[in-house]
């Protein structure tokens, strides 16, 4: 059996070097470093046409991560709304959950990509008739223009109080945690941990007078200047990627919801605890045990999803690299090569943490 | 139930208390129904103006589309050519009758008292692919050669959605069986051939299939583009089976194996008799849920090419006669898609209960 496959291995390898040889495509990870010689619409960091086709890469990563980090974080806020939505007692809020699911599940990503980029964004009218709200976000055919954050030197004060605020907080919680278990008497944690969150950052803003400023988009002749312009093809991939993947996560917190045995809820109602105190203790802790893996299933299949940008030329991974890289150097084997290993890579890696987050949550004894 | 028992007390029935108890029981739930209310009156009235009061049915060219809403037109115009992609009119005959026999053979298996069941089935899984074949690209029994290149719109894509769901099934079984087996090279092949397909998007396995796979093979052989993206796509969906089926095997209790084992009975009668019936049926929910999958992400090979349902409709989209009217294209290929997936989710949901009519009433 092992022999049969590394033949098979050995025959295709063999089959691989003899073609490209005729071909005459060139081997090797050499073109990396090569100019690449196009430009890129969207970019987090610094690229030109000059750069390399390594950079390249790098552009491609970003802007993958990028949309699939905010995707991530968009669709599990819709889903966790629509599937508690689905579970209410008001009537007409299921249905309405009930419909969003049953459309957005049912029809292909692809054509929901399409259909946000070609039906809805495209048409949209040219910035000088941009929809407009609060004269701080513009929406045109050139894509979302939204305020850019300019930070000035003392800002990093902020941030550096807010992770002191939040270790702190989390201190004070387990503090009071053991206080409890060991004598019973209780703490007011939640007051307690907010002041410590919110209190430092915010005395950091008013002594240093806040060092922030916005730059706000503003209308010139032909277009926008200022602020930070989100092209039409992330605008569109990241509400496709966001509502099709919220709508199988509201499934998912369904069934999740609704695996809580209807003894425990009853068994705490019998003790006497409040609603909120019943959803927080009791029914979310088991939930999540059942939500957390196919969520992250969800998660993978977004990132992975993420790659259909390459249908309408967002700029990620897949499409400039597997792409654009790809038909200029024709180094097809090492580009897909480079392209798979990276989504192994996160798939493998997220993999990895959810096995060790399940093993840790696991009923003992079960 | 007695005829004597008195009648509920008034406030306990009626539309009223059904009103009062779904939707304005509290403050907050009034709240959410207007809520609900709003987004109705929001949403439903333009989309009905749009698709229905305003649009244009009548006529045959872009002159008839006048009104403010949809230009159904378009897609009357265009229909014949979104089943059948390019497929030469003449010739369309053999789609139909080969999507007629697939029914037949089918509701042949539906019904209860038909005899010789098993012929039939095996005329349908063996029998029905090379009739197809033959019927769809021809060159035998005097039927002319239809390229592949000329295929196209939802034949296309049910035919490799199709393709990969007969072959993912079968792969999948194989797959996860291999992956549980004792066998340490056996498993390890298993595992790796799995996990290296579930851990890349789609798309870079068709641009492997397109761009890739004739390198691979010895010089001089070449195969056509659509089988090649149907062997990606069939080798993909079979590692997504494979663990759905895994998900089965797990759920057969030891025993069964150990019983199974316990009869004397050789490994592959083992699985066959015993074991993958009652996976596949604790699989079920997930099969069809992968098979809903494979049947959405078929819109995918438009990327590399090939113009399915989708590709079809992008491409007649962008034709300088028809511009502007993608959006009616988009919500007919959304409806089509969506009557497909809704429907067989329903019908899953329903083969599950019957599948598991054995467990209640029982302990």
């Amino acid at each position: 059996m092992l022999a049969g496959v590394a033949a098979l291995l050995g025959y295709l390898v063999h089959n691989t070097l003899q073609n490209m040889r005729q071909q005459g495509i060139a081997s090797g990870f050499g073109f990396l470093d090569d100019t690449a010689g196009f430009s890129i619409a969207f970019s987090l960091i610094h690229y030109t046409a000059d750069s390399s086709y390594a950079r390249v890469f790098l552009v491609g990563l970003l802007n993958t991560l990028l949309v699939s980090g905010l995707g991530i974080v968009l669709s599990t806020l819709l889903g966790f709304v629509v599937g508690v939505a689905r579970l209410s007692p008001n009537w007409l809020i299921r249905r309405w959950a009930a419909v969003f699911i049953e459309t957005f599940r049912n029809i292909p990503l692809l054509l929901q990509i399409f259909f946000w980029y070609f039906a809805v964004l495209r048409p949209l009218p040219a910035p000088r008739e941009s929809l407009n709200a609060f004269d701080l976000f513009f929406l045109n055919n050139r894509g979302l223009q939204v305020p850019r954050p300019v930070f000035e030197p003392g800002f990093v004060w902020i941030p550096v109080m807010l992770a002191a605020g939040i270790a702190m907080a989390m201190i004070a919680a387990g503090w009071a945690r053991r206080r409890r278990e060991r004598t019973g008497r209780r703490f007011p944690v939640l007051p307690v941990a907010g002041a410590l969150i919110v209190l430092p950052p915010a005395a950091a803003a008013w002594l240093t007078a806040l060092p922030v400023t916005w730059d706000v988009p503003k209308l010139g002749t032909f277009s926008f200047s200022g602020g930070t312009t989100l092209i039409p093809e992330f605008v569109a991939l990241l509400a496709a990627l966001s509502i099709y993947t919220a709508a199988f996560i509201a499934e998912i917190v369904r069934g999740g919801i609704e695996s809580v045995p209807r003894g425990q809820l009853e068994a705490a109602q019998a003790l006497g605890l409040g609603r909120g105190l019943i959803m927080r203790k009791i029914v979310l802790p088991q939930a999540m045990r059942v939500i957390i893996p196919p969520l992250t299933n969800q998660y993978l299949n977004l990132t992975k999803n993420s790659s259909l940008a390459a249908a309408i030329a967002y700029p990620e991974l897949v499409s400039v690299f597997a792409g654009t890289v790809l038909n200029q150097t024709g180094q097809a084997v090492e580009v897909i090569a480079i392209t798979m290993a990276v989504y192994l890579t996160i798939s493998l890696g997220i993999s990895l943490i959810m096995n060790w987050y399940d093993r840790r949550k696991a009923l003992k004894g079960a | 139930m007695s005829a004597a028992s008195p009648p509920p007390p008034i406030e306990r029935v009626g539309i009223l208390r059904w009103l009062r108890d779904n939707l304005f029981s509290s403050v907050g739930n009034t709240l959410l129904t207007l809520i609900g209310l709003g987004l109705f009156i929001l949403i439903v009235p333009p989309v009905i103006e749009w698709a229905f009061v305003d649009a244009d049915f009548a006529g045959a060219s872009k002159s008839a589309c006048t009104g403010e809403g949809a230009c159904w037109v378009f897609i009357k115009v265009h229909l014949s050519q979104f089943i059948y992609g390019f497929y030469p009119p003449e010739q369309r005959w053999r789609i139909d009758l080969a999507f007629g026999i697939l029914i037949a053979l089918a509701a042949l298996l539906r019904i209860r008292r038909v005899p010789h069941k098993g012929w039939i089935a095996a005329a349908t899984v063996v029998g029905f692919p090379v009739l197809a074949y033959y019927l769809f690209y021809g060159g035998g029994f005097g039927l002319e050669v239809v390229p592949t290149s000329k295929w196209g719109g939802l034949f296309l894509t049910v035919i490799v959605a199709g393709v990969a769901i007969a072959a993912s099934l079968p792969l999948g079984i194989l797959l996860a069986l291999g992956r549980r087996s004792n066998m340490p090279v056996v498993q390890a092949v298993c595992t790796v051939f799995i996990e290296l397909w579930r851990g890349v998007p789609l798309i870079t396995v068709l641009f492997m299939a397109s761009v890739m796979l004739p390198l691979f093979l010895p010089t001089g052989v070449t195969f056509d583009k659509l089988l090649r993206a149907m062997v990606g796509w069939a080798l993909f969906a079979g590692a997504y089976t494979a663990e759905v089926v895994r998900g089965g095997l797990q759920g057969v209790p030891p025993g069964q194996y150990e019983a199974a084992q316990a009869l004397g009975l050789p490994y592959w009668r083992r699985m066959y008799l015993i074991i993958l019936p009652q996976a596949l049926r604790i699989a079920i929910p997930g099969i069809v849920n992968s098979f809903l999958a494979i049947f959405k992400d078929t819109t995918l090979v438009l990327i590399i090419g090939l113009f399915d349902l989708l590709g079809t409709i992008q491409a007649v989209a962008t034709n300088p006669k028809w511009l502007g009217f993608a959006l009616e294209g988009y919500v007919f290929a959304a409806a089509v898609f969506w009557v497909f997936c809704y429907g067989m989710s329903r019908y899953s949901a329903r083969l599950e209960r019957r599948l598991n009519r054995h467990r209640e009433g029982g302990v």
